[in-house]
């Protein structure tokens, strides 16, 4: 089986998040860069499915300097093969574009199995693998909590509003990880050793096939201005004894507030 | 040329969402009767509905009513919503922020080489086109998008656009659209319904959340209490969540669910980043908390210090008293 794994590096989540000084971005001067939290469940779900039905796994990644540490990572993890997107015309993409190049590095690889995280933590966009299985032409089911994969077929179980839905078909299929898929591993010090010597891959726009195709002019959005939320009104405690800290609190959402 | 709004209105088993009709309520604001607004209605038997949709006053109601439909598929609805935009050709494709519309809307995006923004919690007008404005890092930051494909595509958070309903009869015209679908590769085989929670999170108006401060799961009874009284769903910490204290499903926050409800009551709620991500655009925020140098407290529209097994049974009795 050969399942390929799209990973994006995302500032950490814990990371204070300030708005960069030309509004079209984030500053990301000191911010630490990780695999995107749902990425580690799609990455953790490659490998179980190598452990079960042996195979091949690769792991993709589309941007920068900041791919490296995560690439690296996934190796250490063990995946067996990691590719860095990288290219000038690749910087700050929309989910489309995103899709595009990532579509680019994949179609030809006779991938069985695609995953990804459901959602890149950040742009919080849950666009790109839906608009990946498209482009290539697969069947596609997102947030996921549960796959099995026998006889060429796949069972997979999504969520949904108060509900799970169970989604059947056969490979090769794009799916994207939600939390509780899996419990994801911590990279072992072995691991760690060996991924330092592994090679990743780099691959840019000219090799891919989509040399000014994808970049800035090419986009169908464009991010006008990236600002911070307004600052919420300061509150009030509400003191006295806990009779008359409830009455009050009652009286306020019903009078003040009006939200009951 | 490509002109007005279609809005994806979504039903399953037969009900249309809540937020469906927000999304249709402000496609009408942004035409303000320039354009024409154009509803879709998609599934089996669903002709009924089209009464529902009508107290948005949309100008048609596009009706995909066949046995393919019964159940959602990514292909088979992405047939039926591409279908509808070739006959129309609008110029924006809105639909609710919901688990099928993000599962949908970007793959038709793509399909016809479209902008989409995904969880839109405000709309500007610049000249004649609409702008989205989609909340980043988990509302850490707000990004404003320019949509510049010739049909492009918004999912409208729920909850933060106003439901605007009529009452008296408007009947828009109805139209059967035939679609034809040549493949569903992946076709849902069974549906478990999750019975502890009747609201939707990401729609409730209400949301009562518990974190570490509940002590053990044993102790959900107390919040869901409080729950019943308001009509409210039951949130979650990640910190609860990741100690099995609860399905993910509850989980508000950063890898969770983000929700903008009109009251979130915080209990035994430190008030992580993590946690602030998701709820810090509710419109009233209760904090309830033993320790009063909890970060939540700065955040919240009202606080109790105090604990939450002395507060809330007290607070859920003075609602009842008072409702009754």
């Amino acid at each position: 089986m050969k399942i390929a794994v799209c990973i994006k590096a995302v500032p950490d989540t814990e990371t204070k998040i300030t708005v960069a000084a030309d509004k079209k971005g984030i500053d990301t001067t000191g911010v630490r860069f990780v695999t995107s939290p749902f990425d580690e469940f799609a990455i953790e779900e490659a490998l179980q499915l190598k452990q079960k039905h042996g195979g091949d796994t690769f792991v993709f990644s589309m941007g920068g300097a900041e791919c490296t540490d995560v690439l690296r990572d996934a190796l250490a993890r063990g995946i067996d093969n990691a590719v860095h997107l990288q290219d000038a015309a690749f910087a700050n993409l929309d989910p489309l574009s995103t899709a595009k190049v990532l579509a680019a590095g994949i179609k030809d690889g006779g991938f069985d199995v695609i995953l990804l995280g459901q959602q890149g933590v950040g742009g919080d966009n849950s666009q790109v693998p839906a608009m990946l299985a498209e482009l290539l032409d697969l069947p596609q089911v997102t947030v996921i909590t549960k796959l099995e994969i026998a006889d060429g077929k796949f069972k997979a179980q999504r969520e949904i509003e108060g509900a799970h839905e169970t989604v059947e078909g056969t490979l090769p299929v794009v799916l994207s990880a939600q939390k509780g898929l899996n419990e994801p591993r911590y990279p072992g010090i072995k691991g760690v050793m060996a991924a330092r010597r592994k090679e990743i891959a780099v691959k840019n726009a000219e090799a891919l096939g989509i040399s000014g195709k994808v970049g800035a002019d090419h986009a169908s959005m464009n991010l006008a201005e990236m600002a911070t939320p307004p600052e919420r009104p300061q509150g009030r405690l509400i003191e006295g004894d806990t009779d008359t800290q409830v009455k009050t609190l009652v009286q306020l959402l019903k009078t003040e507030a009006q939200v009951i | 040329m490509a002109s007005g709004i279609l809005v994806f209105v979504e039903q399953r088993n037969g009900a249309i969402r809540k937020a469906s009709m927000e999304a249709l309520s402000e496609a009408r604001r942004q035409v303000g009767g320039k354009e024409p607004v154009v509803a879709l209605i998609v599934g089996e038997n669903v002709k009924a509905l089209s009464a529902v949709a009508n107290k948005c006053k949309p100008d048609k109601i596009l009706v995909v009513d066949n046995a393919q439909f019964a159940q959602y598929s990514t292909e088979g609805y992405a047939a039926a919503l591409s279908t509808a935009i070739k006959m129309l050709d609008p110029r924006y494709v809105f639909a609710a922020n919901t688990s099928m519309s993000k599962d949908l809307l970007p793959r038709v995006a793509a399909r016809l080489d479209a902008a989409c923004v995904t969880d839109a919690a405000e709309l500007k007008v610049v000249g004649d086109k609409i702008q989205a404005v989609h909340p980043m890092y988990s509302g850490k930051t707000r990004g404003t998008f320019e949509l510049k494909s010739q049909v492009s595509f918004v999912t409208l958070r729920p909850n933060v656009f106003a439901l605007t309903e009529c009452e008296n009869g408007h009947h828009a015209e109805i139209v059967d659209l035939p679609v034809s679908v040549d493949k569903i590769r992946a076709k849902v085989t069974e549906t478990h319904t999750a019975t502890e929670q009747k609201i939707e999170l990401s729609e409730a108006s209400i949301i009562v959340s518990g974190g570490r401060g509940i002590k053990g799961p044993e102790n959900w009874g107390v919040l869901q209490n409080l729950c019943s009284v308001l009509g409210a769903a039951l949130g979650a910490s990640r910190a609860v969540v990741d100690s099995g204290w609860i399905d993910h499903q509850h989980q508000v926050g950063q890898t969770g669910k983000v929700v903008s409800p009109q009251l979130y009551i915080a209990c035994g709620i430190s008030g992580a980043i993590q946690h602030l991500a998701g709820m810090s655009s509710s419109k009233v925020i209760v904090a309830i908390n033993k320790d009063p140098e909890a970060p939540i407290f700065k955040h919240a529209t009202y606080g109790i210090v105090g604990d939450v097994f002395e507060v809330v049974p007290k607070l859920t009795e003075e609602l009842k008293k008072q409702n009754a």
